[in-house]
């Protein structure tokens, strides 16, 4: 490196970079039209991973930019990584889905390349203004993908539905960060770290006890967490499907990692005040998404209160505080990215004379139509169900540690018996694909780039044993980073 | 000592069987050839290796032998190792699982039809799991292989079994799923008072009381359902009826014994105190088990589910054993698994030879067998007679070694579970009296074929261990017979220590309040006390 002070640009240039491309890929696609779509897909997922790489490289180093708003650590990077991967294999899933159902615009992979920008600022936000500012980027190009198939009237639902509830979550975050300006002085989280950042520190007011609850409000609304969850399955349901699959991975791993950094980088001497809420949302989040899975027939429903039930998890390690529960929500969302990833494009997978099937029944018999296919669901349904060996059992090992190590022993009492009733449900599918007859039988041949992503994710759930050390390392790395303030 | 990864390859190799299945190309009978075969020789092969794992074990050590530790996965200060090793009370259990698999896969040789190649992968899985989970001194890698036990027996129950088989499936795997969740809580609890997940360190440390009690509980969810005990038992009849043969051998031959083995490997020598203040209550379900279970086998119209039921009640004599905690009573214990493994995975196998030719398990349907099925007649009866504890065969040692300790310390029940021994010879004489004598009276049963080479095959080696065990058990015992002393030692030293700090606590009068919470355990150690100090004076 030169020795010349560090430009107050530079930590955001991955961001920055995303941003113009994402513009120059606009232009691209109004000049060429329509036909342009696969060369802007295929271009966007370059971007994506350039810009995966370019994030990367900021390994090891902390960088503050804009003033104190805006934070490049290996926490933002470890998240990063997993968005932009999120992303990019959304933007893959979606080619073939999209041109099948006239859905082949430019402006998809351009919207999701828009929404991943403002998640990567949301990661590395370090004020509450950046904070902001990157959920709205992110939340106003997912409202337009949520109804992306504008002639279909659950996906403009879907869509509105989206649009008015996070409005409204919006509002009050909003709300709360003027709050917690008024009654702390500042809306740096270096700042509020300052008075709050370790107990003992100066009595908080209730001003800003409520304003700590609102912003948590608005963020629990992004992650889906119970009971701020109501527009989860309708939308789920009503967007097309690998938008979908990107609104079941992305935001919500960049919402929760800006949860984690808002509560454990700004509050965390006042962990007394926040763990409760965090508990709560946890404990019913799980709850919910184990009962009320059972009882659907639609398989993208099931996934919508599978994710509520897995966001439960997750942020268990959130209510643990410490690093060892950051570091258990980071292998987390790692392995939530992969195993429901393969789930989403075997969904995807699922059509029959060119329409998309969604009921869980229409699976059946798939091990013995589709052996191959059927195999992968396997995998990935007993990963989300957290059986051994697979890599889901290991996501939530790291989670119960975190929870008994900070004595949350109800809770993750209330975490296993939750995850046995939620294994119905998954095996309520592998009894389906297995047990049950062939019903019917899906196109063939499946589209490369599905077949690609539904084997490297297959591989990587089974096998994550095998060489765990890469992601333990950087969760370790990551998480660790947030806390050497 | 080999310098080559005995365990590892004994664990795994069955793996690369499944890979070789996995290329098989072909239409389906050509597929179906070569998973069998394939499956065969794989097992074959690790049953070999374990054979040499048995001529080069070393009886005189109560140590872990065959040992491979290395780095797994780290994060942060938290460690999970690679860690393998078996010692006495593992060997026979890793034996036990290799050859039945080699029987399982003979005996599915032609009576499976539908999938055969998933079929044979599933066994293959199976086995894997199981040795792991007799190998593993790793906490978290013997969680690993427990519950991973459940994913193949999911599928070959519920693709390959009968009518009710989806809802046994299920009741199987949420059953011992929810057992096995909890004793994860404990094992991470274990883990954050010894500072590591290695089984090794655990056995050695020494955990408070008060923690005692909750961890034991904790591990007794999981291991009581997996024996199964009164009253966690009912999935176990399910299972077994809707199982296939092969499913049902391995579930009573193996899984059935994961729980005996948690108790005798985790909960007595981890938990000392805790499991002398349980002994009263493992007692009582363990008698009920025998007595409630024999009389509902009695009962029984189809012999799967009599087999079941009688499986539950032997697995009795099993807890009753292990929770005496005298030499003689554990290696009872021990034995009485070996043996019911042998046992009733033999009669389990007895009964598919007739449900293969007849398709039914009615005992009603089936009489006279003696008449056209000499050989078949022959082979029940001696497993019959080992399953009632005939001397000369396995079950008496088993039982005979049982009673002994268990006399010992309470003639109570010791008194109790011999009723079982006189209801077992009910019911399974009746049994047998009602399938293979009496008059033959329906045509389809007359025409039934005797065994033919393949299936006698199948149980020669099962009789000749049987027989084996019965005539000659020091060779089963004297291997095993350092790490049981090993474990019932264990216990008894921390129960005296534990009585000599109530002492040293009562007379200084410090701390009531710490001495009161100890209380409730230490009372009960105190009544077991004479027990206590007569085997271990003995021992000196």
């Amino acid at each position: 490196m030169p020795a010349l002070p560090m430009p107050d640009l530079l930590p955001a240039l991955p961001e920055i970079v995303l941003a113009c491309a994402a513009m120059a890929l606009l232009l691209l696609g109004v000049f060429r039209g329509e036909r342009s779509t696969r060369l802007v897909s295929w271009l966007s997922v370059a971007v994506l991973m350039a810009v995966l790489v370019l994030s990367a490289m900021f390994q090891g180093e902390k960088h503050v930019g804009f003033y104190g708003m805006f934070i490049t650590d290996r926490f933002a990077v470890f998240v990063n990584v997993l968005v932009l991967i999120g992303s990019a294999v959304t933007i893959i899933i979606a080619l073939h889905y999209n041109e099948e159902h006239g859905l082949a615009r430019f402006e998809f992979p351009v919207l999701v390349l828009l929404a991943t920008t403002g998640m990567m600022v949301m990661v590395s936000a370090d004020d509450l203004i950046t904070l902001y500012l990157g959920f709205e980027l992110q939340s106003l190009a997912l409202y337009v993908v949520a109804s992306f198939d504008r002639d279909s009237t659950r996906s403009t639902e879907a869509g509105l539905k989206y649009f008015i509830l996070g409005a409204l979550a919006s509002g009050m975050m909003l709300y709360g960060i003027s709050l917690i300006y008024g009654f702390a002085g500042t809306t740096g989280f270096t700042g509020l770290a300052h008075l709050f950042g370790a107990a003992g520190g100066p009595v908080p007011s209730n001003g800003l006890i409520i304003g700590i609850v609102f912003v948590s409000v608005g963020l629990a609304f992004k992650v889906s967490a119970v009971p701020f969850h109501m527009w989860t399955p309708d939308v789920y349901e009503g967007a097309p499907t690998p938008v979908t699959a990107f609104f079941s991975v992305a935001p919500k791993i960049a919402a929760l990692a800006l949860f984690v950094r808002y509560l454990i980088g700004s509050f965390s001497g006042l962990i007394a005040e926040w763990q409760q809420i965090i508990v709560f949302l946890s404990g019913a989040s799980m709850v919910l998404g184990a009962f009320a899975g059972i009882a659907q027939r639609n398989i993208k429903r099931l996934m919508a209160y599978s994710s509520i039930g897995h966001v439960g998890y997750a942020l268990i390690g959130l209510a643990a505080g410490g690093a060892e529960g950051i570091r258990g929500v980071l292998v987390y969302l790692a392995i939530y990215l992969i195993m429901n990833l393969g789930t989403w494009a075997v969904i995807l997978c699922m059509r029959r004379e060119g329409q998309m099937l969604e009921g869980i029944a229409d699976l059946s018999g798939l091990g013995r139509t589709r052996p191959g296919l059927a195999l992968a669901l396997g995998i990935f349904l007993f990963a989300l169900a957290g059986i051994p060996p697979t890599a889901g059992f290991f996501a939530k090992l790291y989670i119960f540690l975190a929870a008994i190590d900070a004595h949350l022993v109800g809770l993750a009492v209330l975490g296993v018996v939750t995850s046995v009733v939620g294994a119905f449900y998954y095996l309520r599918i592998v009894k389906v694909m297995y047990f049950d007859e062939p019903l019917v039988t899906f196109d063939r041949p499946l589209a490369p780039e599905l077949r690609a992503v539904l084997f490297v994710a297959a591989v990587l759930t089974l096998f994550f044993i095998v060489y765990p050390d890469p992601l333990m390392g950087g969760a370790q790395a990551a998480a660790a980073s947030l806390f050497a303030r | 000592m080999t310098h080559w990864p005995l365990l590892s390859l004994v664990t795994f190799l069955p793996l690369v069987g499944v890979a070789f299945i996995m290329l098989a190309r072909g239409d389906d009978e050509i597929v179906a050839r070569n998973a069998r075969n394939i499956a065969l020789s794989t097992s074959l092969v690790v049953f070999a290796l374990s054979i040499v794992l048995w001529v080069e074990f070393n009886p005189n050590t109560a140590a872990f032998q065959f040992v491979e530790n290395a780095r797994w996965i780290t994060i942060g200060g938290f460690t999970i190792r690679y860690h393998m090793g078996i010692d006495g009370i593992s060997l026979f259990f890793v034996l036990l699982s290799t050859l039945l698999t080699v029987l399982c896969v003979l005996h599915s040789w032609t009576n499976v039809h539908s999938q055969v190649r998933e079929y044979m992968i599933a066994f293959l899985v199976q086995e894997t799991m199981m040795v792991g989970v007799f190998c593993a001194l790793d906490f978290i890698l013997f969680y690993v292989f427990f519950e991973g036990v459940l994913v193949p027996m999911f599928l070959i129950i519920g693709v390959w079994g009968g009518p009710r088989r989806i809802y046994s499936a299920f009741k199987f795997f949420l059953y011992t799923l929810l057992g096995s969740v909890l004793s994860l809580l404990a094992i991470i609890a274990v883990y954050f008072q010894t500072g590591s997940t290695d089984i090794t360190v655990a056995l050695a440390h020494s955990f408070p009381a008060h923690l005692q009690t909750w961890l034991w509980l904790a591990f007794f969810a999981s291991f009581a359902i997996k024996v199964p005990m009164w009253p966690v038992h009912t999935w176990l009849p399910d299972a077994h009826v809707e199982a296939p043969t092969a499913g049902s051998v391995i579930l009573a031959g193996i899984l059935l014994k994961l729980g005996g083995y948690g108790f005798i490997r985790f909960s007595l020598p981890m938990f000392p105190l805790a499991s002398a203040y349980f002994t009263p209550m493992m007692f009582a379900l363990s008698a009920i088990a025998v007595i409630y279970t024999s009389f509902v086998a009695l009962a029984q119209t189809d012999m799967k589910k009599l087999i079941a039921y009688s499986s539950i009640a032997h697995m009795g004599f099993v807890t009753a054993g292990l929770f005496a905690v005298t030499s003689e009573a554990v290696q009872g214990a021990m034995i009485q698994m070996l043996s019911h493994g042998l046992v009733s995975a033999a009669l389990f196998l007895v009964v598919g030879v007739i449900y293969d030719r007849l398709h039914t398990r009615d005992i009603d349907r089936y009489a006279g067998l003696a008449d056209n099925m000499p050989a078949y007649a022959f082979v029940f009866m001696c497993m019959m007679l080992a399953s009632v504890g005939l001397p000369g065969t396995s079950g008496f040692v088993g039982e005979f070694l049982i009673m002994l300790g268990v006399f010992r310390v309470s003639t109570t029940e010791c008194f109790l579970i011999a009723t079982g021994l006189f209801l077992g010879a009910m019911y399974m004489l009746y049994l047998y009296r009602r399938i293979i004598f009496g008059t033959i009276t329906r045509v389809d049963v007359r025409h039934m074929l005797d065994l033919n080479l393949r299936e006698k095959l199948v149980f020669a080696p099962l009789l000749a261990i049987v027989l084996w065990m019965g005539v000659y058990p020091n060779s089963f015992l004297a291997p095993m017979r350092a790490s049981v002393d090993h474990v019932v030692h264990q216990v008894h030293a921390a129960q005296q220590a534990a009585l000599r700090r109530r002492t040293v606590l009562s007379s200084d009068e410090i701390a009531p309040a710490k001495a009161g919470s100890y209380g409730s355990i230490l009372s009960t150690v105190e009544a077991w006390a004479p027990a206590v100090a007569a085997m271990t004076g003995k021992g000196g």
